[in-house]
């Protein structure tokens, strides 16, 4: 499904700050495989689901999905088939568009924009059948600003409209961690339900230690550009949160000291 | 105040209409700040001048002339995606540019249409000659802000709405933003060249300084549209920059009867753009005072 062959990323090259983001990573991901991945600040993270999405052009190595290359095409040419959701609510929704609006948008993901109206009956009722196990009511507000929406209710549309067009690969960038701890189960609930739902191949940046271990089928964990740790099956299952610690200071031959990390649980 | 004033008001409220929707359309719907509006006016007025004096018919003319400000819009878009240049140096740039090639289309500085038939003369001879302005104004408006209206509900328009609003987000959905800039831009600066074909044949003359300020004009009227029209519909937005527009060439009308030197109305109305544009700040003080607070709470 997706194949990441020795990829590396070099920011500020020859310059005081360079930064050596990625360094020759590789890794495989078969279809519908859900993979957390944990690591401290700088680690390279967001720098790791960017590089898939397009936001940069890689210095080295090859990014395949199904098969086909894909590590030259510019962003917008991958978003038609790479969904994102971002940890800031108000990225992924255009705030001063309707609800339906913006699922439209969704919908037509990476098609040819057309001089034909972008809202119609017919998808009308797809998008309140999508909206409805939402719980959040929204299936009645299609015609609300998203800007009148809480962090929370944007955030649940973000997901929707991220997967709403079944996209091949779907990238969560700590997509629960701007938000209080009820709304951010709601919203991690209702991901694994539409990832379950999809079969999506799946990529889940997060700081919460227990998400990284209970969602998904396989836990990574990444240090200065590299993956330092793959975990899944049982190895995975019997997995405690002290365990994964005191197993990145085995692989990093560091402590992981990040408040955010341990104050995460 | 006489009916005059209102009428005359509503006639040139109507002319620069689309313009103001042009603005509208740059500065609110996609956030740029574009100023090649001041050139693209002019270009409008020139355009369609010098055609109607080579002897073309004027509908024709005026409709070269819309091309013409597209084609401005493109130039600003290309220079600001391709080249990467600043959006408010881009519109610069064209503005300035076009400064030489509106000369360059006019031969001169200044193009008289007297005794010449326009559009303008054609549906006064359709209508009554008093009302011609009226009715083409209100005609054009009508037909730019249906036109809009339907546009922007387009998956195009979506588009472009999306670009001004949240581009990361957009682009994460496959479009292309420079695209949608372009288009943009381009359906901006032909509605800003409309309102300078007819404006020019209004007159009855085409000057190369006509455009100066113009953008300020387009804010001004957009601005006082928001302020006296709430706008949570996207039609009522596009209602509120027509209204913005009659009551703007009101109030120029109502200041210049007072007395006001017509030297002087640049200031006034980079008077009002600064002034509406500061409201949020001093709203800001005044809430911090205690008696207002008290008020509001």
């Amino acid at each position: 499904m997706l194949e990441i062959r020795n990829i590396t990323k070099v920011f500020h090259r020859g310059d005081i700050n360079e930064k050596l983001a990625l360094q020759n990573l590789s890794l495989h991901l078969a279809p519908g495989e859900v993979v957390t991945v944990i690591g401290s600040n700088g680690a390279g993270k967001t720098t790791l689901l960017n590089a898939l999405a397009g936001v940069f052009q890689i210095d080295e190595g090859q990014i395949l999905i199904e098969g086909r290359e894909i590590s030259r095409q510019p962003e917008h040419v991958r978003a038609s088939y790479i969904g994102r959701v971002f940890q800031d609510p108000n990225l992924g929704t255009a705030a001063s568009m309707t609800i339906e609006e913006n699922l439209a948008m969704a919908l037509h993901r990476g098609q040819p924009l057309r001089l034909r109206r972008g809202t119609g009956r017919s998808q009308r009722e797809l998008f309140r059948e999508r909206l409805r196990p939402l719980g959040l009511g929204l299936e009645n507000r299609l015609t609300s600003r998203v800007g009148l929406l809480s962090g929370g209710q944007r955030q649940a549309l973000t997901v929707l409209m991220a997967t709403i067009a079944c996209p091949k690969l779907l990238l969560l960038d700590e997509h629960t961690a701007a938000l209080d701890p009820k709304t951010a189960g709601v919203v991690l609930d209702l991901t694994t339900r539409i990832i379950a739902g999809g079969q999506l191949t799946t990529f889940m940046v997060t700081h919460n230690m227990e998400q990284a271990l209970t969602v998904g089928t396989r836990t990574i964990m990444m240090h200065e550009g590299q993956i330092i740790l793959d975990i899944s099956g049982p190895e995975r299952e019997r997995l405690k949160i002290p365990d994964l610690l005191k197993m990145f200071e085995q692989a990093s031959g560091k402590s992981l000291n990040t408040d955010r990390l341990l104050l995460a649980r | 105040m006489s009916l005059n004033i209102w009428t005359g008001a509503l006639e040139q409220g109507l002319l620069w209409g689309p313009m103001i929707l042009g603005v509208y359309l740059t500065f609110r719907i996609l956030n740029f700040p574009d100023l090649t509006v001041d050139g693209s006016f002019t270009l409008g007025a020139a355009v369609a001048t010098r055609l109607i004096l080579s002897g073309y018919d004027p509908w024709s003319a005026s409709l070269a002339a819309v091309l013409a400000g597209a084609m401005a819009g493109l130039m600003t878009g290309l220079l600001h995606t391709q080249l990467k240049i600043d959006p408010l140096l881009s519109g610069i740039l064209s503005m300035i540019a076009l400064y030489s090639i509106n000369l360059r289309v006019m031969g001169t500085a200044n193009l008289s249409l007297l005794r010449v038939d326009t559009i303008l003369t054609a549906i006064g001879d359709l209508t009554i000659h008093n009302f011609a302005a009226l009715v083409l104004g209100g005609a054009v408006c009508l037909i730019a802000v249906t036109g809009l209206y339907f546009f922007l509900q387009t998956e195009v328009g979506l588009g472009v709405r999306a670009t001004g609003d949240n581009p990361q987000m957009i682009r994460s959905l496959g479009v292309n933003t420079n695209i949608t800039k372009i288009i943009g831009l381009a359906l901006s600066n032909a509605l800003v060249a409309v309102s300078g074909s007819l404006v020019g044949q209004y007159q009855s003359f085409a000057d190369i300084g006509m455009g100066i300020g113009m953008i300020v004009v387009g804010l001004a009227s957009v601005i006082i549209g928001e302020v006296l029209v709430r706008t949570p519909t996207l039609i009522r937005a596009l209602l509120a920059a027509l209204i913005g527009s009659v009551i703007y060439r009101a109030v120029i009308a109502i200041v210049l009867q007072l007395g006001m030197p017509a030297t002087d109305l640049k200031l006034l109305t980079a008077a009002i753009v600064t002034a509406a544009l500061a409201f949020p700040v001093f709203r800001g003080r005044f809430r911090k005072l205690p008696a207002y607070r008290e008020r509001s709470g």
